[in-house]
């Protein structure tokens, strides 16, 4: 459930000020989840087109990589589906450490 | 993500009424629903289920991907009366995620002092309400049992159609009550949901045994809300 009593730290109200702001926002959500996951499905990222980003996905596993995929979703317009597990060889670069699997949806507002 | 959607669906999430926001995972188009707002076939069935448990997630509908995201207000716990009991709901209602406020016109109960850390209103519950109006997604538990404060908020809270309402005294001053409630046009349906004496049967004796329980009450009343969706479904049908 969003909490909304924390204003500053909503995404979704960021992503609003930021497009006011006429900045370019992606939005990243987080549609499924297996396993041990650290954010729950429907939690957001939002990332503007200078890579400033507000939100969460996972526990600081994946966030980097969402930024970089959030660059091409601004550009192209596309929005595109992420997914990320444990890999052997990328466990500790991009994938998630607690075993867990997740999806994560990336568009471009507007 | 259509800007104009999330305009709507924050909007609604400031005015704290439930929202979802559909997503069509193949084309990427999305849509803002409002609780209530009519669905048809299989979609509208997903959707109530969705509103209901607060669970966002993906479904298969007609062979499109659909990603569901449900936007629920957060629980909020009205007391009228700034007394023991409430001292000790304070910290197990933030501990539970709930926003607390306590409402009590008596200066010589709701002083900063015993209630440092919570919003306090030291007005009358009349007052309070007009301008800080009462919603589904609250609860609100009267414990001053004194009619000049409670019985005021507590029919406010019954034709708001809060999730809980819970009032603290005996059988018999609850009998009492009912006569009164009756008298102001409160029907008895309305009336017979009221939680009273307050709080689930745990044997509760001291202050703090007694906000236990009534916190515990609360969350049952939450996580059972499905019992007040027939009248919402109802209404729109």
């Amino acid at each position: 459930m969003t909490q909304l009593n924390t204003n500053e730290l909503d995404p979704l109200l960021i992503a609003e000020s930021w497009m006011l702001d006429g900045r370019d926002v992606a939005i990243a959500t987080v549609v499924e989840t297996w396993g041990s996951a650290p954010r729950p499905v429907g939690s957001h990222l939002v990332i503007d087109e200078k890579g400033n980003f507000e939100g969460s996905v996972s526990g600081g596993c994946v966030e980097g990589s969402v930024i970089s995929e959030a660059m091409d979703v601004l550009t192209s317009g596309e929005p595109r589906l992420l997914e990320f597990g444990v890999a052997d060889e990328t466990a500790w670069q991009v994938g998630l450490s607690c075993g867990g699997h997740i999806k994560v949806y990336v568009e471009r507002l507007g | 993500m259509d800007p104009y959607c999330l305009k709507k669906l924050n909007i609604e999430r400031r005015a704290r009424r439930a929202a979802l926001l559909l997503t069509d995972l193949g084309d990427g188009r999305d849509r803002v629903i409002k609780e209530g707002d009519p669905v048809a076939g299989e979609l509208g069935e997903v959707i109530a289920k969705a509103f209901l448990s607060g669970q966002s997630g993906v479904v298969e509908v007609d062979g499109r991907s659909f990603f569901l995201n449900v936007h629920l207000p957060p629980p909020r716990l009205v007391v009228i009366g700034a007394v023991h009991i409430s001292q000790a709901l304070v910290p197990m209602a933030r501990v539970a995620g709930y926003d607390m406020e306590i409402i009590d016109p008596r200066t010589a109960f709701a002083t900063p002092e015993r209630f440092s850390d919570v919003r306090l209103f030291t007005e009358w519950p009349q007052d309070v309400l007009k301008t800080h109006p009462l919603d589904a997604y609250t609860a609100v538990a009267a414990v001053t049992h004194d009619p000049k404060i409670d019985d005021y908020a507590l029919e406010a809270a019954l034709k708001a159609g809060c999730f809980y309402v819970g009032a603290l005294g005996s059988r018999k001053t609850h009998a009492k009550r009912v006569e009164r409630l009756q008298a102001v046009g409160l029907s008895d349906e309305s009336i017979a949901t009221i939680h009273a004496p307050i709080g689930l049967n745990i044997g509760a004796a001291s202050p703090a045994e007694i906000a236990v329980a009534v916190l515990a009450e609360i969350i049952e009343a939450f996580r059972a809300r499905s019992l007040r969706m027939p009248q919402t479904l109802e209404k729109t049908a």
